[in-house]
């Protein structure tokens, strides 16, 4: 319990002035708003009948997708300064969302933090609601989801995959949401130059971000295995062979 | 390990990460920069010279990030103890 109320204070010490990533509202366009919005839909409708299923299977991992929800909710909130760039950004948090429960569960998760950062936290907007859960939902599950299965099946480590995922995780978010704003933005501008400047604008803060990101999933990751293998062969991410103290 | 060297090692690491980790928070929370945020640095600026501003939110939580800090100080409180309380949670009480 001391740690608790240890890693509580450290939290109070660390408010600070906090800043999103995600697209303010009022920047797209309404077709492009609404485009974005139809372009989530399909995968939160999904994410939703797979979390109804997996209640189904086990009522038990239904309160772990909420303590994920907060976790995401968390980390999409918490502005890291970058002194390299001299700006502050945030980690998506989608990446070990993704490992742990699949992509359309994390979908879903992102979706409903993005919700309350939109409604109560002035962070994104009700009108980019669907560009910004397509960008940091959809991508950065898909792109975390992929990376770590592929790394494992290359024989990866938990720690390695893990990593790798989380960067990826973070990196596809923002490509996504340059992708996102050029096309709301651009006008008769051509594509490629402004796409690339949004990216480069990006770099200086998002690429030791994604590193810091991949970091942290892969200490997640392994953290879990450690003290609770148990849940990870429960989420499908190890299979019992290979818990700790398998004969 | 014998018992005292370890409280040693746990007294010594403490003793080391701990001023760290506060330095390392005051610097980031008292130093003068602004840190400015990407969505003001990339997103709103470039969006700007291209015709678009963002908009006042429907519910504006006012100057400041009180709310945020609130929402913060409760998911991190929240969070840490359903983790903590994990196995109580979702441990099957016996019959």
């Amino acid at each position: 319990m001391k740690r608790v109320l240890l890693l509580t204070v450290v939290c109070l010490l660390a408010a600070t002035p906090a800043f999103a990533m995600h697209i303010s509202e009022g920047i797209l366009p309404f077709s492009w708003a609404l485009f974005w919005y139809l372009a989530a839909l399909p995968f939160v409708a999904l994410g939703v009948r797979r979390l109804n299923a997996l209640g189904r299977e086990d009522l038990s991992l239904k309160p772990l997708v909420g303590l994920l929800a907060a976790v995401v909710f968390i980390i999409s909130c918490m502005p890291i300064p970058v002194p390299t760039a001299g700006t502050c950004s945030h980690p998506c948090g989608t990446g070990v969302a993704a490992i742990l429960v699949g992509p359309l569960v994390s979908v879903v998760i992102a979706a409903v933090a993005l919700l309350i950062q939109a409604l109560f936290l002035a962070h994104g907007g009700l009108s980019t609601l669907g560009a910004n859960t397509f960008s940091m939902g959809v991508v950065g599950s898909l792109a975390g989801w992929l990376a770590f299965r592929s790394a494992r099946r290359l024989g990866g480590s938990l720690a390695v995959s893990g990593f790798i995922a989380g960067t990826l995780a973070d990196w596809g978010t923002y490509s996504a949401t340059s992708l996102i704003l050029t096309c709301g933005i651009r006008g008769e501008a051509p594509l490629l130059p402004l796409f690339s400047k949004v990216v480069l604008a990006f770099l200086p803060t998002q690429l030791p971000l994604g590193i810091l990101e991949g970091v942290i999933t892969a200490g997640m990751v392994t953290l879990l295995y450690k003290k609770r293998p148990d849940l990870l062969v429960k989420m499908r991410v190890i299979t019992e062979k290979e818990l700790p103290n398998h004969a | 390990m014998p018992e005292r060297k370890r409280k040693w090692r746990v007294l010594l690491i403490h003793t080391i990460i701990l001023p760290t980790l506060l330095f390392a928070l005051y610097f980031f929370s008292l130093a003068p920069r602004s840190w400015e945020g990407v969505d003001e640095a990339v997103v709103e600026k470039i969006a700007k010279e291209h015709g678009r501003e963002a908009i006042a939110p429907l519910i504006d939580p006012g100057s400041g990030d009180l709310l945020l800090f609130a929402f913060l100080v409760a998911g991190a409180a929240g969070g840490f103890a359903a983790g903590y309380y994990w196995r109580q949670l979702t441990d099957k009480k016996p019959q």
